[in-house]
């Protein structure tokens, strides 16, 4: 069996994409990419034609339409790290609390709402099993 | 000898240092947590380090997948401020302490720590916001800083024993300077707190305070704790806390909680801060030799 079939110990964990190396692997184009981000002139070029931008970098036809269409879990899904693909998020003018609520798939202010009364409770959110299947 | 006087447990959330830079302190959604700092800034200011110790991860801004150390000690003089997408913070230059650096790279090597030595390191809002929260607005920092960066981003982080067990090596090694620098070690990062997937804004209170606990009290206990239990009960990025255990190391079995308070929310963070007092004793000695 390969490393990247190995189950984890906390594959059971609700709605969380460990960074581990197979998720690195799957991503590392596509967090590369979010990387290249931080120079202005990087932003200027990315902004001025996204597609001939993202020429630049091999990515799978999924996380380049991931890219695109800003399809913020999507890119979880296909590898993307969080510190890594808000620098898009930064790019393009987004509150980290907007892409978060696009994660969790709520509105910006019923996110902000919900951090404000205490945050997500850890009740019921520990396991699948516990929460009932939901998936992550 | 150098000694190595307190600890400080931090939280280093970015918007705290937005909210700093920005005056937004005094509104009502930041009012009740910048509230809370008054003391930590007079504990700070009555102790006077010369050098502060800032045990910290980098957000993919010094470094990226090209190359992830797990463990990296900055040795240089200086350490610019890390453009993190929005321009650099507004904050002094980071002034570092290259000849005690120098003799922590040889000490923490030899003692079987094999620490990545780094020149060049813009320090981001992990180091940054720490030194905002307990020290305020400055024209310079009043002390030394020597950054040593963990990596968190990518699983898996070194272990909590591991961490645990670099403090001490750190005590050691300060305690074997020549200089009479009076040291104050910075674990920052946390608390519970999770900021990607369907699970995003976990918060768990209760389970922070209890690692706090143990952390002053059993830190052995502490340093047991498996990553598995951080991931599920603090968050997936809650598992910085593992640095708080660096400086836990660090400090000696004889020690005074000064401070210690918590908030939530700031942003998406169980937001906390605790002051640890040493009052002495020798390193743990190497089990090595």
């Amino acid at each position: 069996m390969a490393y990247r079939d190995e189950e984890r110990d906390y594959d059971d964990i609700p709605g969380t994409y460990v960074f581990d190396g197979r998720r690195s692997r799957q991503g590392y184009h596509l967090n590369m990419f979010c990387m290249s981000l931080l120079d202005e002139r990087n932003r200027e070029a990315f902004r001025a034609d996204e597609a001939a931008y993202l020429d630049r970098f091999p990515l799978s036809p999924e996380q380049r339409e991931a890219i695109l269409e800003r399809q913020w879990s999507r890119m979880l899904q296909l590898g993307g790290n969080i510190y890594y693909f808000y620098k898009l998020g930064a790019c393009d003018g987004l509150s980290f609390q907007q892409v978060a609520a696009a994660q969790v798939g709520v509105t910006e202010q019923e996110y902000v709402d919900m951090m404000v009364h205490g945050g997500r409770s850890i009740e019921g959110n520990r396991s699948r099993r516990e929460s009932g299947g939901s998936r992550g | 000898m150098a000694e190595i006087i307190g600890g400080v447990g931090c939280s280093h959330v970015p918007a705290v240092g937005a909210a700093f830079d920005k005056g937004r302190t005094e509104e009502p959604y930041w009012k009740p947590y910048f509230d809370k700092l008054p003391p930590a800034r007079e504990w700070i200011e009555r102790m006077a380090p010369d050098v502060c110790i800032i045990v910290y991860n980098d957000h993919a801004s010094a470094f990226d997948l090209r190359m992830i150390p797990t463990f990296a000690l900055g040795v240089a003089d200086e350490y610019p401020i890390a453009d993190e997408g929005f321009g650099q913070r507004p904050v002094p230059t980071v002034y570092g302490h290259s000849d005690l650096s120098w003799h922590l790279a040889e000490s923490l090597i030899l003692d079987e720590f094999d620490m990545t030595l780094v020149n060049e390191m813009p320090v981001d809002h992990g180091l940054t916001v720490p030194l905002s929260v307990m020290y305020g607005h400055r024209e310079q920092w009043p002390c030394r800083i020597v950054p040593i960066m963990v990596n968190v981003v990518q699983y898996p982080p070194p272990t909590g024993h591991r961490c645990w067990r670099l403090g001490q090596a750190i005590r050691r090694a300060v305690q074997s300077y020549s200089g009479s620098e009076r040291v104050m070690v910075f674990g920052t990062g946390g608390l519970s707190h999770q900021i990607h997937g369907e699970r995003a804004g976990l918060i768990n209170t209760a389970w922070d305070h209890a690692f706090l606990d143990r952390l002053v009290a059993d830190p052995e206990a502490a340093a047991a704790i498996p990553h598995l239990e951080y991931l599920r009960e603090a968050g997936a990025e809650g598992i910085e806390m593992v640095m708080w255990l660096v400086m836990r190391g660090a400090l000696s079995g004889q020690v005074t909680e000064a401070y210690r308070a918590s908030h939530v929310p700031t942003s998406n963070t169980h937001n906390g801060l605790l002051l640890l007092e040493d009052h002495g004793g020798p390193a743990v000695p190497a089990v090595h030799r």
